[in-house]
């Protein structure tokens, strides 16, 4: 880590152009350790350093300039790089070998354009200011945002890639979005007609319009917006803001005018070194044109950054021969996969095609005339498909007998290629080019951590969409070295959550310190052991969760006992045990609501849910809420959360029992009880199940003769249906089983496991778990029983415990030194409520600092 | 890695030039987190009173980068392959409380102040 000039150093590199591949080129020149024998110049347009164009549309949602750069501020000088950044080279003198910029000559005895393209926008009449926005830089991105200050609408001319994420970029700034394509189908370069129409069906279902086949011929003064744009049929759509993303041309404006070689649509001319016509000049990226072709990927950017990095380093290089367009992407929240020949344009291909208007999926494999490999594929609402076709597209893998299946919905039984059928010379991450046999050296030099694969090979650190393919692949070759699958809980512990359980009910532990002291390794732990353990403890012990102890334990939600939200304030949630609440109540709620400000929502489990509290706000507003009669809801715990019901046999005609009776013994009875994850219940007065238990993890429906037991369902991410467990108990049998199922869980799931993923993890099933909890095979009843009454006779309020100890209240201070509410919290109205401002709204976002 | 934001009790020969009272030790919460208000700046501070290495203090930036919200004072300190950390509690990347470098994104990084405990007296480094 030197920055002092060697005497080695005595020829001088230049590179035009900082954006992703001139930054990737100078990495690759440092690790190749090039510096040594080049002084290294890098001039950039842009005022800031090289950034993430791929991820680009993220500056709208609220990553800012610095959070998108591509390297650490001083990495440029650390490494002994002069980087000039905002200034534009002017001219390339070829004869004096020197580059012309505002500020002066600089000599150069190597020169690398890495000058990226620029956005095409057709001439069309009376495009201009905010009719006429592109979609490149982050400049471009503060004029999108600029122009959307107080706009309803805004069109994207263009219904490629970049048209599809500047229309996202559009929608993320809260404006009504439209695309207008001049081919009659989106994606025309990636996609077909079919998987175009299916694209199509879903992006208006995001409230998105698409217009097709559809050139405009100029943008004249709008009568209900500002502008209308006015189409080669006569017809019209106006809006407030016009983006063109109608394609790129190669930026080589610098190579024409020093009389380099360019090709006949643009770009400077390369060979498979990436050399132009010039010896002393390389081409990169986007600005460069091989065999006549631009490659407009960041991918192949990388690897035409890699062969002239590595000539010049004096290293064996591969040579540039093309590359994959394979792409797959989420446009607006869409899979879109596109491989190979995805029209089927080979002579003799023969295609299989699976549309699903329904859903509007679609999914083309384009196979060779003799039906042996894969030639191309589209894909379009389902991405899972891609990986495995990628791989048989790019090693010629041969096919199975009928490759339909490889697109057909999976299903028990269908074909998947393994990681083992992969070559050692499959690409597994194409940005940085790692292929599976380098992933087998790594964990032949002993390497078992995925992140530490990541960090050794870069796999998985561009674009990121190859994570899943990596994390397969390596846990197969791991496990075929007979390398055991840590299931260490961290690093501080060699135990699962379940050991740990169980160490800490025979010990009879108290403390993390005890704990870790007797059964860990050093003295802190880390923030996925402590939350684990702080749980444990309290399933076992129930202390309050605010003892000085136990603090330093906790998630912050369990901390401060709410709900942290995406801008540091919290939501509070009283507990309204079975969603039954008097006027009074609701009233008292609304005040508190009121007087502090706050949003307020119904959630899906009957209670009020009261967001935009501040730190130092909580201890008033639950003074409030418990001198109403409140006490928590534990909505920020891994605990019960909520017993829904219906009203059942009191008010409803169909109703067999009172099924909000029952909900409020369940919830009075379970309220408080930490378990490995959150828990859910429900309670039906009837079979009609208005109270959806059965998609609970504990679900009671009325029968005629009692109550039928389901449970282990869940909705959310991966819905499950409860199991029917046990049928017609009585009131006292219920609860006593209750006990069991929620004690046996707590006692043997995995860390934040769900009761419904554990339920599917146990071996034997749902016999085994009927054997332990309904006929005690395990001997265990008795045990699981007493242990819940524990908890139960041991609960107490966690705010009021709380706010009764002037020692536990210092912690919520804003600032321990200032009374001062955190200034950087924002709100504005909508719907007459407040709402956290958003990136967008704000103006004035940091741009990243000047490095030189 | 130099502990540069770290002072021991002891240590006060090669002190910055001046200090600064910033709050009381009886702000400080063991284990865990506060903030404090140092001119225009949001500092989290964290103490440790009986680690491995005896008694330590950080202060270190209180805005996670990733979501613009001033929450680092709320996440959990924890120790990983033996350095010393402090996990955002939004979306759980890990800082450095030496230097306020971030484990999984090298382009994240939290300011770090020096400060030290003078009797019952949090100092922080002034200028």
């Amino acid at each position: 880590m030197s920055s002092t000039v060697t005497p080695l150093k005595h020829e001088t590199l230049v590179i035009v152009g900082n954006g992703m591949v001139g930054h990737h080129c100078i990495e690759q020149l440092i690790e190749q350790d090039a510096l040594a024998r080049y002084d290294v110049h890098v001039f950039g347009e842009e005022r800031q350093r090289a950034y993430d164009r791929v991820h680009l549309s993220e500056y709208f949602g609220g990553r800012d300039a610095e959070s998108l750069a591509m390297c650490e501020a001083d990495y440029y000088s650390r490494h002994g790089v002069q980087a000039h950044l905002g200034e534009q080279v002017l001219e390339i003198d070829r004869e004096r070998k020197q580059v012309v910029t505002g500020n002066g000559r600089q000599p150069y005895d190597k020169l690398i354009l890495a000058t990226g393209s620029y956005p095409f926008v057709p001439p069309i009449p009376g495009a201009e200011g905010n009719s006429r926005l592109v979609y490149r830089t982050l400049e471009d991105l503060d004029d999108i945002r600029a122009a959307a200050t107080g706009a309803r609408r805004g069109v994207v001319v263009g219904g490629g890639l970049l048209g599809l994420e500047a229309a996202n970029a559009l929608k993320s700034l809260g404006l009504e979005a439209h695309v207008v394509e001049f081919a009659p189908r989106l994606m025309p370069v990636q996609l077909d007609d079919a998987g175009g129409a299916a694209l199509k069906a879903r992006i208006e279902a995001l409230g998105v319009g698409v217009h097709l086949s559809r050139a405009t011929q100029e943008i004249i003064v709008g009568e209900q917006y500002a502008y209308r744009m006015v189409f080669q049929d006569g017809e019209f759509l106006e809006t407030d803001l016009i983006v063109f993303s109608a394609g790129i041309r190669p930026q080589d404006a610098l190579a024409r005018d020093c009389g380099l070689e360019l090709a006949a649509r643009g770009g400077v001319v390369v060979d498979s070194d990436c050399r132009t016509s010039d010896p002393a000049i390389f081409a990169i990226g986007e600005c460069a044109s091989w065999n006549g072709s631009v490659f407009g990927l960041v991918a192949p950017g990388y690897s035409m950054a890699r062969c002239v990095a590595a000539q010049l380093a004096d290293a064996a290089h591969t040579p540039f021969l093309g590359a994959d367009m394979s792409t797959k992407l989420k446009l607006l929240g869409v899979d879109v996969g596109s491989i190979g020949d995805a029209h089927g344009a080979t002579p003799g291909s023969r295609s299989y095609r699976f549309i699903d208007e329904a859903s509007a999926s679609y999914r083309r494999l384009v196979v060779s005339a003799d039906g042996k490999t894969v030639l191309g594929a589209v894909l379009v609402g389902d991405n899972s498909y891609y990986d495995t076709l990628l791989q048989y597209a790019q090693n010629g893998i041969k096919l199975p007998a009928d490759p339909s299946g490889l697109i057909l919905p999976q299903t028990e039984g269908a074909p998947t290629l393994g990681p083992d059928a992969l070559p050692a010379s499959a690409t597994i991450c194409s940005c940085h080019n790692v292929s599976k046999g380098a992933v087998c050296c790594q964990v032949d030099a002993g390497v078992t951590d995925l992140g530490e694969l990541k960090a050794a090979t870069k796999a998985a650190t561009g674009c990121g969409g190859c994570n899943a393919l990596l994390k397969l692949v390596f846990d197969a070759e791991l496990a075929a070295r007979g390398v055991a699958v840590d299931k260490s809980l961290c690093e501080h512990f060699a135990y699962t959550r379940q050991e740990l359980y169980g160490i800490v009910r025979v010990e009879g532990i108290q403390s993390f310190t005890e704990l870790l002291a007797k059964h860990g390794r050093g003295h802190v732990g880390c923030d996925i052991c402590k939350p684990t353990v702080g749980s444990i403890l309290a399933s076992c012990w129930n202390q309050p969760i605010t003892d000085p102890a136990l603090i330093p334990l906790q998630d912050t939600n369990d901390t401060f006992m709410a709900n942290m939200q995406k801008n540091g304030t919290y939501s509070v949630v009283p507990r309204i045990p079975g969603g039954e609440i008097t006027p009074e109540g609701l009233i008292a709620i609304g005040q508190v609501a009121k007087k502090y400000d706050l949003y307020t929502k119904i959630t899906g489990g009957q209670r009020i849910d009261l967001f935009g509290a501040q730190l130092h706000e909580l201890p008033d507003i639950w003074g409030e809420l418990i001198a109403a009669g409140f006490e928590t809801g534990h909505a920020y715990g891994k605990s019960l959360r909520t017993v829904k019901s219906c009203v059942g046999s009191t008010w409803c005609r169909y109703g067999v029992q009172d099924s909000v009776g029952m909900a409020l013994r369940l919830e009075d009875r379970y309220k408080g009880l930490r378990a490995p994850h959150k828990i859910k219940f429900a309670v039906s007065g009837c079979t009609r199940e208005c109270a959806e238990a059965q998609s609970k993890d504990i679900g009671v429906i009325a029968t005629d003769k009692g109550w039928n037991l389901y449970i282990c369902g869940n909705g959310g991410m991966r819905p499950r249906h409860a199991e029917l467990f046990a049928t017609d108990l009585d009131d006292e049998t219920l609860i006593r089983i209750i006990d069991r199922v929620l004690m046996f869980y707590v006692r043997t799931a995995d860390k934040l496991q769900r009761t419904s993923v554990w339920r599917e993890s146990l071996e034997g099933g749902l016999d085994y778990l009927k054997g332990v909890i309904l006929d005690d095979s395990l001997n265990l009843a008795a045990e699981l029983e007493s242990q819940m009454q524990h908890v139960v006779d041991s609960y107490q309020c966690e705010w009021a415990n709380a706010i009764s100890d002037p020692e536990k209240l210092k912690r919520f201070r804003t600032f321990v030194n200032d009374g001062r509410a955190d200034p950087d919290i924002h709100f504005v109205k909508e719907r007459g409520q407040r709402r956290p401002v958003r990136a967008s709204e704000l103006h004035l976002i940091p741009l990243t600092q000047e490095v030189l | 890695m130099s502990q540069s934001n770290v002072v021991r009790l002891d240590s006060r020969s090669n002190a910055p030039a001046t200090w600064q009272a910033l709050c009381s030790r009886a702000d400080l919460v063991a284990n865990s987190g506060v903030v404090a208000w140092h001119e225009g700046a949001q500092v989290a501070l964290f103490h440790l009173p009986d680690n491995a290495d005896g008694e330590q203090l950080f202060a270190i930036e209180n805005r996670d980068p990733k979501s613009g919200a001033n929450v680092i004072g709320r996440g959990i300190v924890g120790s990983l392959k033996g350095e010393l950390v402090i996990a955002s509690p939004l979306y759980k990347q890990h800082f450095r409380l030496a230097d306020g470098s971030c484990l999984e994104y090298p382009e994240q990084r939290l300011q770090v102040w020096p400060v030290r405990l003078v009797g019952d007296e949090v100092q922080i480094a002034a200028g």
